[in-house]
Formats: structure tokens, C-alpha cells, sequence
């Protein structure tokens, strides 16, 4: 990987606010209520989910509905390993897990066309929720696993640690060589392959780097959830919650999916809490086809595109 | 042998709706190519319509006939509203495919929810032609040979309609090469519409037939929707044949698996599903 085309101290300079309200949260648990604090968390876990679905289907066009399945799968190795080690093996361990899944998920599927692709996304998550079921129910003959508590700022702290470390990968991707070579596979598969990329292998490595970040942050989100089962460990909703946040919040940008994540996690905190859960998800399917629709490159796309009318004739789009 | 006579003929009757509901689909992804996730809401909304109109004195086997034309109705407008818009938009097939798949999830989302705000989510049923009879030594209720008959009957005049008229062959022509049907003067967008529009009826059917020999719920939907993806799959991508005769052989196979181990039927459709996908992704009818 060629790193020399990123121009570090732009890059260091460039994302003052972004810092800064980072600290902001960071500091959460010494001003906020505990609400507060469980709040910033699903925010974050949701920013997580989605920067890291961007990491990969963002770039290639290659729709993963696999996310459920990679968060799952760290829910349950903190249930396995949760009392044995540290927290920060076992989240490790989440990561890894979710790795070597991905790598050999990509490296069967990678190949097919992208909507094969997307249907064996969806199979999988629905395959591992059924087996493990059954696993436990007639070889275990138990259902579900207890995991081990940690305390909400433990959570926090980790978690948010998890999305730093995200972003920066995120960021690393898509500056690098690395990163232009995934933006041609989205653009033309075959003229990237022409031109000596790799192609499966840029794509399978990129999944499963995504699927690390997803994992770990299962692993520490179970310890919120203190009893786990398949049916909780393996939501189908986990794989559409990040696709639309990033699509909404617009994949073109890093901050893109960050901002779709905050939207949605708010909106299903507003209405989930009471009885209106059906109309959240409801209005979550009316937003995702009107997205599609109406605003195919997102809330930061839009955004981007008001301030270049602002701003007028001074600097005309390039594109578009 | 009474059992393996048992397993294979309940495979049969319960494969006479899958191939139904899986020709729906296949014209809804082999030619409007739109993996339509929300299939199986289509079916679950045509099986409380039955069960809303039988309630009311209506012969469910007659409600057909309403839910039908309505739900091509609304499966043509939906293709109009929606799909007609992102086909315009994208770029190419690629991104249609997958900015299409994503806005039927959003629709899956849309009418699940729905149907749950209007029936709730406890199971309902009724009883229709509930009595027993013996088809060589095994004994089946009269409701599900009269439901798997009518799929079968609807699915072959749906077949003679696609090689016998010149909107069928309209519809054959954009399943192989839309842009080029285009050019030879088929009215594409009118023809794809059809062909969703189509496709929904065919699960509203499906969802009608269903209910008079299942129990019915909200939540019915997305396995009959799995179902269907895999049966496409296998029985080839835009085949109208290859999936009806699909269903019936995934009909046979999650009749035999749910015989020995229950909690394994939806886990084995997936089994097959990843071996053809890796296998011969084109299905056994495919080109």
C-alpha cells in the first residue's frame, strides 16, 4: 500500500470540528445523565455499523446485507469468551472472527454479481440465526448465553474507541491508492481489472476489513444486552439500519453515513420508546424509498451541492 | 413406503404454491429485474384479503377474482411510481439492480407495517373444506389438493398466455434483451410494469390460496418471500418454467427435511441456495 499520495498535515488540520465535538462526546459521562450516556451509545454503535458498511458497499456498489451476521457474530464471541479474558481480547476476538467470516464469505461470493452478492448477504445472516438456533436447542439443549456485565461508560469508552479507529481507517481507505482502486471497481469492475487491479482480491481484503470493526462492536454491545440468544445476536434489521443510514446521510463523504447514523438512531429513540414502533419502521422504509428516489447522493450531497450554488460562478462543479 | 408416499405427495401440494408464488417473482426479477424483498408482503396482504372477505360471506375460493386485478393493479402502479423512476436514473443495469432492491426493501417495510397496524400480529385462520381424504393410503385435507390445483391451473394458463399472444411475447422478448425489445417497438416501460403488476397478482393468489388451508399472520411474508428467491434461482433467472417446476422440487425437498429434523427447513432452503450459487448460479433451466 502507497500511503505518500495523502497529504498528512492537511489531514491533520482539516477536521477541527469534527475533533472537537468528538471531545464533546468523549466527555459525555462527566456532564450528561446516564440517559445521556446510553443515548451517545447507540449513536456511536450506529455511526460504527455505518461508516464501516460505507468502508466497503459505499465504494464498490456492492450491497452487503451481511452486517447483522458480522455484529452477531461478535455478540456471540463475547458470549463464549466474555468470562474467560480481558475485554479488550475478547473484543479482538469479535474483530478477528468477523475477519475470517468476511474473507471467506467474500472470497465465495465476490465473484457473482453484485445482486447475488446482496441475496447471499441476506441468506447468510438468516442461515446463522437458524443453525445456531437450532445448535442450541438440540445439541446444547439450552437457549441463549448469558454475557458478562460491564458499566455503561465502559461501553461508552470502548465503543467510541472502536469509531475513532474506524474513521481513520475509513479516511486512510479511501486517500490511499488503495481507495481510488475500490472507487474504479464501483465505477467499471472490468476496465479496473483491465487496468492490473486485482479485483477480487481489492474487494474480498476491503470486506473483510469492514467486518472487523462490525464485530467488535458487537462484542461490546453484548455486554449491554447481559442475555443473548440467536434471535437477538442475528436482527436482520442490524444489516438495513446502516445501509439506509449511510444512503440517507450520502456516501460520497466520509461524514456522510455519520450523519445518516445520528438521524435515524434519534428518530428510533423518539419513537420506538413508546408504542409507535411500527411507524418508526414504517416511516423508515417510507425515507429509504423516497432516498432512493429523490436523493440518490444523500443529506451531504445535497448539502455540498446548495453551497456550490451559493457560492455561485467562483469555483463551477466539476462534476455533475 | 407409506411415509416416503406421505412426504412426497404433501411436497407436491405445498410445491403447487411455491411454483405459484415463485413464477410471481421470477417475472418481478427475471424480466422487470427487480428483486422484489417485498413478494411475500404482496402474498400476506392477498391472504387477509381473502380472510376479510370470507368473513364477510364471500366463498374464499371466489375472492380470487377480486384480489387478483387488485393486486395487479397495485403492483403496476408501484412499478410506474417507483421503479420506472430509478430505471431512468441509474447509470446502468448494475446500480438499477441494486438502488431497485434497496427501494423493495423500503417497500417491504412500508406494508409490513401496515398490514401489523391493521391486523395486528396474532395468527388468524378459518376452516374451509376441512375434511380428510385418502389419496393412495395418505391422508390429506380436501382445502390444500383444491389450493395446490388452482396454483397449478392459474400457472399453466399463465404459461399459455406468454407463448400464445403478442403481449406474451412482448413480455419474452424484454426478459431477454430489454433495450432491444425497445427498439423492435415493445412499449418497455409499459411492458416491465405489466409484468410486476403480474407478479403481484400472482402472490396475491398465492396468499389467497394459502389461507384457506394455513393459519395466516403479518409475518407470513418473507419466507414465502425466501422461498421464492431460492426457487428463481434454481429453476434459472427469467424462466417461467424452470420455476414452476422448481417450486415443486423445493416443495418435495423442505417436505422431506421438515419430516426429520423441523428446525432445519428454512436452514436447508439456504444450504441449496449457496450450493447453486456456487455451483451453477444460472439455475437447472437457465441459459
Amino acid at each position: 500500500m502507497n500511503f505518500s499520495s495523502i497529504n498528512w498535515k492537511r489531514a491533520a488540520m482539516q477536521p477541527g470540528i469534527p475533533v472537537l465535538l468528538l471531545i464533546l462526546v468523549a466527555l459525555a459521562p462527566l456532564y450528561g445523565s446516564g440517559y445521556i450516556v446510553t443515548l451517545f451509545t447507540y449513536f456511536i454503535l450506529y455511526m460504527v455499523l455505518s461508516v464501516s458498511w460505507t468502508i466497503f458497499s459505499g465504494s464498490t456498489g456492492y450491497i452487503s446485507l451481511a452486517s447483522a451476521a458480522f455484529y452477531g457474530v461478535g455478540i456471540y464471541a463475547a458470549a463464549m469468551f466474555g468470562e474467560r479474558m480481558p475485554f479488550i481480547f475478547v473484543i479482538l476476538i469479535g474483530g478477528i472472527a468477523s475477519f475470517i467470516l468476511a474473507f471467506i464469505v467474500g472470497a465465495i461470493t465476490l465473484r457473482l454479481r453484485g445482486i447475488y452478492f446482496a441475496m447471499f448477504t441476506f441468506g447468510l445472516v438468516v442461515l446463522m440465526k437458524e443453525v445456531i438456533h437450532y445448535w442450541e436447542i438440540t445439541i446444547e439443549g439450552t437457549r441463549g448465553h448469558f454475557v458478562i456485565y460491564q458499566s455503561n461508560e465502559t461501553i461508552f469508552y470502548y465503543l467510541l474507541g472502536i469509531f475513532i479507529v474506524t474513521m481513520i481507517v475509513a479516511y486512510i481507505i479511501r486517500k490511499s491508492r488503495y481507495g481510488l482502486a475500490l472507487a474504479s471497481i464501483g465505477e467499471n469492475e472490468e476496465a479496473a481489472g483491465h487496468t492490473g487491479i486485482n479485483v477480487t482480491m481489492v474487494k474480498v481484503i476491503t470486506f473483510a476489513i469492514s467486518a472487523v470493526f462490525m464485530g467488535a462492536a458487537g462484542a461490546v454491545m453484548a455486554t449491554k444486552f447481559t442475555y443473548i440468544d440467536p434471535g437477538v445476536a442475528f436482527n436482520p434489521m442490524m444489516s438495513f439500519s446502516p445501509a439506509l443510514m449511510a444512503i440517507f446521510g450520502g456516501m460520497g463523504s466520509i461524514y456522510g453515513p455519520v450523519v445518516g447514523a445520528v438521524f435515524f438512531s434519534y428518530l428510533q429513540e423518539w419513537l420506538m420508546t413508546g408504542s409507535l414502533k411500527n411507524y418508526y419502521m414504517l416511516i423508515f422504509g417510507a425515507i429509504l424509498v423516497l432516498t432512493i428516489i429523490y436523493l440518490p447522493s444523500g443529506i451531504t450531497g445535497l448539502i455540498q451541492n446548495l453551497w456550490r450554488r451559493i457560492r455561485g460562478a467562483r469555483s463551477a462543479p466539476t462534476r455533475g | 413406503m407409506e411415509q416416503f408416499l406421505n412426504i412426497f405427495l404433501g411436497g407436491l401440494l405445498i410445491g403447487g404454491i411455491y411454483s405459484l408464488v415463485s413464477m410471481g417473482l421470477s417475472l418481478q426479477y427475471g424480466v422487470a429485474k427487480v428483486l422484489n424483498i417485498a413478494h411475500g408482503e404482496f402474498l400476506m396482504i392477498g391472504a387477509f384479503a381473502t380472510y376479510w372477505l370470507q368473513e364477510s360471506g364471500v366463498d374464499p375460493l371466489l375472492t380470487v377474482v377480486i384480489v387478483g386485478p387488485v393486486m395487479f393493479l397495485v403492483g403496476f402502479l408501484l412499478y410506474r411510481t417507483v421503479f420506472t423512476s430509478i430505471r431512468l436514473r441509474s447509470a446502468h443495469p448494475g446500480i438499477y439492480e441494486s438502488n431497485s432492491l434497496l427501494a423493495a426493501f423500503g417497500i417491504y417495510f412500508i406494508v409490513q407495517n401496515i398490514g401489523i397496524l391493521i391486523w395486528g400480529t396474532t395468527p388468524h385462520s378459518y376452516t374451509y373444506l376441512n375434511t380428510s381424504i385418502s389419496v393412495a393410503g395418505a391422508l390429506f385435507t380436501q382445502n390444500r389438493i383444491v389450493a395446490a390445483a388452482f396454483a397449478v391451473v392459474i400457472g399453466i394458463a399463465f404459461y399459455l398466455f406468454l407463448t400464445n399472444t403478442r403481449t406474451g411475447k412482448a413480455i419474452r422478448a424484454a426478459a431477454q434483451d430489454p433495450s432491444t425489445a425497445g427498439l423492435m417497438g415493445v412499449n418497455i416501460d409499459f411492458v416491465l410494469a405489466l409484468c410486476f403488476g403480474f407478479g403481484a397478482a400472482m402472490a396475491g393468489v398465492a396468499g389467497s390460496l394459502i389461507s384457506i388451508c394455513y393459519s395466516l399472520s403479518t409475518s407470513m411474508g418473507l419466507g414465502y418471500t425466501v422461498i421464492a428467491i431460492v426457487v428463481v434461482t434454481l429453476g434459472g433467472l427469467g424462466s417461467i418454467p424452470g420455476s414452476f417446476i422448481g417450486g415443486f422440487v423445493l416443495g418435495i425437498i423442505g417436505s422431506a427435511v421438515s419430516y426429520w429434523q423441523p428446525g432445519l427447513t428454512v436452514a436447508s432452503y439456504y444450504v441449496i441456495f449457496i450450493i447453486l450459487l456456487l455451483v451453477r448460479p444460472k439455475g437447472i433451466m437457465g441459459k
